[in-house]
């Protein structure tokens, strides 16, 4: 069986496991509609969450994702913001676990600066390119 | 001379790339585990045959052992399970279970039915230890060497095959190493 199916069939079971499992967070000091009753603890829990990835399903945020394992991710944040973690903690203790994948937006560092440096380069070759050719074109005789 | 070597340097880089972007053996959604040197997280919880009993990995320092991640809901563990009892039959290195997101009584008709090759069995209920050691899918199995540190996680259903060419190597050196 490749990995693919191996996700899609957990990812499967995760989504029919999500239903049983929907009303099981704990209530720590949240409001009725399960938000955190601090306004500015809820907006950081949302800009969080959005994120960090669903190892799951991959392009999606734990923020949107259903399965499972996004909603034990949300517990965690939630709890972690209850119990006062500072942003940074929070994404530490995600990416100590599953990596700089979990993050949409890798910090800058050593590993990234390509992906992060990629535009530059293109941007730097385009001009350079670009330089060449014109002058080139401006050295050739007019009458050619 | 220039105007001919940099496509042709260009045509041999887009090659490569393709070679190791498109390889069709090489699986996208395996991540690297960032566990990998790192203590293995402990945990302590209920075993999942006997609510009284605790399973913990702190009781296997010292020790090179398999944490194998499943759930009765998990079809490619079902797929695995036979491969787990013949490489359990060969006792070389303690297999732990962790019941990832799973009912008690449908685990243990599970292991009582299609027989079990873990020495103990614990039981996660709500997922935690399993975000302590990266899981995100189901059947993980992770080695940990003498030292309790991770030295090795593989995904997807294990084989013989992988037990023989992925495992077995891996243990002999963690116990060459030493504890």
């Amino acid at each position: 069986m490749s990995v693919q199916a191996h996700l899609r069939l957990s990812a499967f079971a995760l989504l029919l496991a999500c239903g049983a499992f929907a009303h099981s967070q704990s209530a720590g000091s949240l409001d009725a509609n399960g938000q955190l009753e601090n306004p500015a603890l809820q907006a950081r829990f949302e800009r969080i969450t959005k994120e960090l990835r669903c190892l799951v399903c991959q392009n999606e945020s734990i923020a949107d994702s259903n399965v499972e394992l996004a909603s034990d991710l949300r517990r965690q944040v939630r709890e972690m913001l209850i119990a006062g973690r500072s942003d940074d903690a929070i994404f530490k203790f995600m990416t100590d676990r599953y990596g700089e994948f979990v993050r949409f937006g890798p910090p800058l560092s050593a590993k990234t600066l390509l992906i992060w440096g990629a535009p530059f380069i293109a941007l730097l070759l385009g001009v350079f390119i670009i330089y060449r050719v014109a002058r080139n074109r401006s050295r050739q005789p007019l009458d050619e | 001379m220039w105007k001919f070597l940099l496509p042709f340097a260009a045509f041999v880089a887009l090659v490569v790339l393709f070679a190791f972007g498109l390889n069709p053996s090489r699986d996208i959604h395996a991540l690297p585990s960032p566990l990998i040197g790192k203590p293995a997280p402990e945990f302590a919880l209920t075993d999942v045959l006997d609510p009284s009993r605790v399973v913990s990995n702190a009781t296997l320092k010292g020790q090179v052992y398999v944490l194998n991640v499943w759930g009765t809901w998990c079809v490619a563990c079902r797929q695995e399970h036979e491969a787990l009892l013949a490489i359990a039959q060969q006792h070389v290195v303690p297999i732990i279970g962790l019941d990832y997101m799973d009912e008690r009584e449908k685990a243990k008709q599970w292991l009582t039915q299609l027989g079990n090759p873990y020495n103990a069995v614990a039981f996660d209920t709500d997922g935690r230890t399993a975000i302590d050691w990266g899981v995100y899918g189901a059947p993980e199995t992770y080695l940990v060497d003498g030292k309790g540190r991770v030295i090795f996680k593989f995904i997807t259903p294990m084989t013989a095959e992988v037990w023989q060419h992925e495992f077995l190597p891996r243990i002999a050196a963690a116990r060459r190493e030493g504890a």
